[in-house]
């Protein structure tokens, strides 16, 4: 700052030059204590008509000024407002702080300090102006815009990320410092988080993130909590946003109180509603959904020490696309052969069976406290409870029962601490337990798809930074996790037999029953993880990283217990209690490139998976209601590679250039080279985005997005009898629908400031041309397209 | 137990407030961390197993009594899965040949037999007639008619009655399909009428 009023001093003293009104006033906001860029602050002139905003990278530019003296206002929702003298008579360029107050006391929000962990590891971030105005959308949809990145998803509302095709319990999800447990086993559960808390996302695309977990060889998508700025404020936001394509849309309100003295307290709360979404040619009937989300904090600040208790209850109504829910070979012979869902309804809001209810609450409790010998010391305790029911279309008294109520209890309390370590750039090491309680309710009249089991883990880990030289810098960290898990399962005698757990499990028997026999499986896993990695600034503009994670993953209790009919697939799956844990060896290389104009990102990955868990189909059940296809899970060696790549350039002031791609493939080690099924399919995203600074910031942007078609695919065709043509036909359950390109256009209108706060609109149109396609990770690909143009018109405004 | 638990949570608040931490507070912190991670274990660990789940709403057994109109003698067509969608297959068993140029009544009987006593299925199915129906499906060289015998409260048949007239002497498959929620009417195929199929077994008859 001092040395910015020098600068400024100087230039006061010298002699206008320039002439003509056609100067650049440009710079950057950064926060004065660590560097960090400030978004969206507002930067004025006062006096005058110039303002503008600052964008994701803080940076900011006024046009056309005259020569002369200017008196510049800088505002920030989490600053105090700064006011800068300024002498403009040449095009320049500034660099102007605010202080922006968490550092200094806002510590429990923002976890350690400004040095990043993780450094060496392939990392991407979201902020919070990407999180506005995607605020109407899934933690899955808002994530995919990151290479690499892509959904598995039942169609338009049942989304879960996957990182390099990886997904569920492959991948960690941390809201709020909390490790999500929400039932991520099954390929149709959506992660139960509300974008709209987080200030950032940051997600990490490989193991190396051991302070969270070892498990997950994924990789990692972390929420961070809002920042609270400790100031006396009262401030708030809303988002608002309608749409044409399911004729509904989200509103999302918080406000936050703070104070000077450290207390504070802040609320949120998110409204979904959402009827029929419709494909170009159909609505697909039934896939409607109704979400809210409410959450509290509530804590002091002060400089060594802090509390917060927080609670978060999110709540998910959500259809099913009724053509989805099949009664065995047959009805897929005839669905697949089907241009168009074979249930077709006008549109509705009612949202029918079969249908999805979850709530999901979290409680927790945080405190840090810091002391000179150990640093920063957090100490969590949370707890989750997740009730998962699914209704199916079902018959007679049993009409209006769940098919599946689960609830899933968890138990988490972790303690961290950061010593600050002479000749380390950081450590950090703690320590984690967790209980986990699962419980089916008997009275859905269906037997359990997931038994009840309880679950134990204890976990301990060190991650350290040393910087080798002035540009290199080093990473190690070490982690240890156990687990334990007992269930009570009532397995199928016949299937108990058939799988020899008889002579291989006979501790676990405990009673037969009928053709049902009841077991207690026990199992006990101890898994290390590693991971380390080296960070070499070359020079100003080129940053090298390689990092090498470890990463090992217990199998989960439906790939160890699964038995039965899985309604929503129309198949048989069956789990394997011989399993043994999936141990990943990654190997991540990143170059990143950045000049003025050019900015570019290049990471390609290899991925060794030993015993890697797979679904496959081996072979036809008979049952009185007719075929099914049996999927066992296996365990295979797998190799997975691939490469994500981005690039900024920017043409002028104006106009920027982006592009985006990432490549994935998998292949068993074995078995000829099998390829892995549901691997996602390549794709390049173009998008030109024009700012037009004289119309107040005016943004439009428009996407290309060309996705192939996935040509590595496990063939799991199989046939099956049909009684009206007395033939056997093939179900052709394997093969990946075509390739596509869609189309996607933003215009984005800052609106002239209320009061303090700053508001958008936003125009978004989706899938422009109205494109008909099929999506290969969307498991209503065999049944209807995806959904068609929409028109999404939003607002948000913070005050 | 209780007491054991109540104690150990009591004494851990606010203890990680203090400012000047040492190495012992440290320890303390620590040592309370753990002893809530064996409140977990040793609370809620429990022995009692949970109810076993009866499969209300599945079919296990399909019986077609077929009665020929002029003898009176009866064939029972039976199938018979009593794990449900579990890994046995249906056993079928056919009770005798059919008579060529006969008409027999037909009467179908549906049974959860995982319950007990039995439950009856079909009279679910009769009370939400509307919502179901039967189809009968022939195939190789067997050649009868079949014709309903009952109506839902629309007015379209159900098919748990029905009569079959068998003509010429031949040998193939009969298929005997329930759909639910089929398109009603229909044009009396199973194409036609959609629907998820609850049920669908074939039996080989003999016409002779």
């Amino acid at each position: 700052m001092q040395k910015f009023l020098w600068v400024s001093m100087l230039l006061i003293g010298t002699v206008t030059q320039a002439q003509t009104c056609e100067l650049i006033f440009s710079g950057i906001i950064e926060d004065q204590h660590d560097d960090s860029v400030l978004s969206q602050a507002l930067i004025s002139i006062i006096d005058t008509d110039y303002y503008t905003y600052s964008n994701e990278q803080g940076e900011f530019s006024i046009e056309n000024l005259c020569p002369g003296n200017y008196t510049l206002e800088v505002a920030h929702a989490e600053c105090k407002t700064r006011t800068f003298s300024i002498k403009i008579n040449e095009n320049i360029s500034k660099v102007l702080k605010l202080e922006h107050h968490y550092e200094k006391l806002n510590e429990i929000l923002l976890k350690g300090n400004a040095q990043r962990i993780n450094k060496s590891a392939p990392v991407d971030y979201l902020d919070q102006t990407l999180i506005a105005e995607k605020s109407d959308q899934s933690l899955g949809d808002l994530v995919s815009s990151i290479a690499g990145l892509s959904i598995m998803s039942t169609g338009k509302t049942i989304i879960k990320p996957a990182i390099h095709g990886l997904y569920g319990s492959r991948v960690t999800i941390v809201s709020n410092d909390v490790r999500l447990e929400d039932q991520q086993w099954g390929s149709e559960h959506a992660p139960n988080v509300d974008i709209n808390l987080a200030q950032s996302v940051e997600v990490i695309k490989n193991a190396s993130a051991l302070q969270y977990s070892g498990d997950a060889i994924g990789g990692f998508i972390v929420l961070k909590p809002q920042r609270i700025p400790v100031k006396d404020t009262l401030y708030g936001k809303t988002r608002i946003s309608g749409q044409t394509n399911g004729q509904g849309g989200s509103i999302h309100a918080g406000l936050v109180k703070s104070s000077e003295s450290g207390w504070y307290g802040a609320l949120d709360g998110t409204f979904k509603r959402y009827g029929d979404f419709s494909a170009p040619n159909y609505v697909l009937s039934n896939t409607g959904m109704a979400s809210n989300t409410l959450a509290g904090r509530f804590g002091i600040n002060k400089f060594n020490y802090g509390v917060e208790l927080s609670y978060n209850r999110v709540f998910n109504n959500l259809g099913i696309l009724r053509a989805s829910h099949l009664g065995g070979a047959e009805d897929q012979y005839v669905a697949l052969n089907s241009p168009k869902p074979l249930i077709i309804n006008d549109f509705t809001y009612y949202i029918d069976r079969p249908m999805q209810e979850i709530t999901h609450q979290i409680v927790s409790i945080k405190t840090f406290v810091k002391s000179n010998a150990l640093g920063r010391i957090d100490l969590r305790y949370d707890f989750q409870l997740n009730n998962r029911r699914e209704f199916d279309i079902r018959r007679g008294s049993d009409q209006n029962k769940a098919s599946l109520d689960l609830d899933l209890e968890t138990h988490a309390i972790s303690l961290d601490c950061a010593p600050k370590i002479k000749g380390l750039s950081y450590l950090k090491t703690g320590l984690l337990g967790r209980f986990f309680s699962n419980a089916s309710n008997p009275n859905t009249g269906v037997k359990r798809l997931i038994p009840d089991y309880k679950r134990y883990d204890l976990g301990i880990y060190a991650l350290a930074g040393k910087p080798l030289g002035e540009h290199l810098e080093a990473e190690l960290g070490i982690r240890l996790d156990y687990m334990n898990i007992k269930a009570f399962k009532y397995y199928y005698l016949a299937l108990w037999e058939e799988r020899n757990y008889g002579i291989l499990y006979p501790e676990f028997e405990l009673e037969t029953l009928g053709t049902q026999i009841l077991t207690r499986p026990r199992f006990d896993y101890l898994n290390p993880s590693v991971s380390a990695g080296l960070n070499w600034s070359v020079n100003e503009q080129n940053e090298l990283s390689l990092n090498f994670a470890l990463g090992a993953r217990n199998p989960n209790p439906s790939e160890l217990f699964s038995e039965g009919l899985h309604h929503s697939a129309s198949r048989i799956e069956i789990g394997d209690l011989q399993f043994e844990s999936e141990i990943s060896k990654n190997i991540s290389l990143g170059f990143m490139h950045s000049r003025t104009n050019l900015s570019l990102s290049v990471n390609p990955f290899i991925r060794f998976i030993d015993r890697f868990i797979l679904l496959e189909p081996t072979g036809i059940q008979q049952t009185i209601r007719g075929n099914f296809q049996v999927w066992s899970y296996r365990q295979a060696d797998v190799l997975l590679s691939g490469v994500d790549y981005n690039l900024r350039y920017t043409l002028n002031s104006e106009l920027n250039f982006d592009q985006q791609f990432s490549l994935v493939k998998g292949y068993e080690s074995d078995h000829g080279a099998k390829s892995l099924i549901n691997m996602p399919p390549p794709q390049l995203v173009n998008a030109i985005t024009y700012k037009i600074d004289r119309i107040q910031n005016l943004e439009i942007r428009l996407e290309s997005t060309y996705t192939w078609r996935q040509n590595e695919f496990p063939d799991t065709n199989f046939e099956a009898f049909i009684p009206e043509t007395q033939t056997l036909e093939l179900i052709d359950v394997s093969s990946p629908p075509g390739a596509y390109h869609l189309m996607n256009l933003e215009v984005g209108y800052p609106l002239l400031k209320l009061g303090n706060g700053l508001s958008k609109l936003t125009v978004r149109a989706e899938n422009l041309l109205n494109t008909s396609y099929r999506n290969y990770l969307n498991s209503n690909r065999f049944y209807a397209d995806e959904i068609g143009r929409n028109l999404l018109l939003s607002f948000t405004t913070t005050f | 137990m209780n007491t054991k638990c109540n104690n150990i949570s009591k004494s851990t608040h606010m203890n990680g407030l203090s400012f000047q931490l040492n190495a012992k507070s440290f320890a303390h912190l620590l040592s309370y961390a753990f002893a809530l991670l064996f409140l977990f274990s040793a609370c809620s660990d429990d022995d009692t197993p949970p109810a076993q789940v009866d499969e209300e709403e599945v079919i296990t057994t399909l019986i077609v009594s077929l009665t020929n109109n002029n003898t009176g003698e009866q064939i029972e067509l039976r199938s018979q899965d009593l794990d449900g969608n579990g890994p046995d297959a249906p056993v079928m068993q056919v009770s005798g040949n059919l008579s060529v140029a006969s008409t027999y009544n037909g009467s179908i009987e549906l049974l959860n037999e995982t319950e007990s006593p039995a439950e009856n299925i079909h009279e679910e199915v009769l009370a939400e007639g509307t919502e179901h129906q039967f189809f009968y499906t022939q195939g190789g060289g067997l050649n009868v008619s079949t014709q309903y015998s009952d109506v839902d409260n629309n007015g379209n048949p159900i098919g748990l009655i029905f009569t079959l007239a068998t003509t010429a002497p031949g040998q193939g498959t009969l298929t005997f399909t329930l759909r639910h929620e089929p398109l009603k009417p229909n044009d009396g195929t199973l194409s036609g009428a959609g629907g998820e199929t609850d049920i669908s077994v074939s039996f080989p008859i003999t016409v002779e």
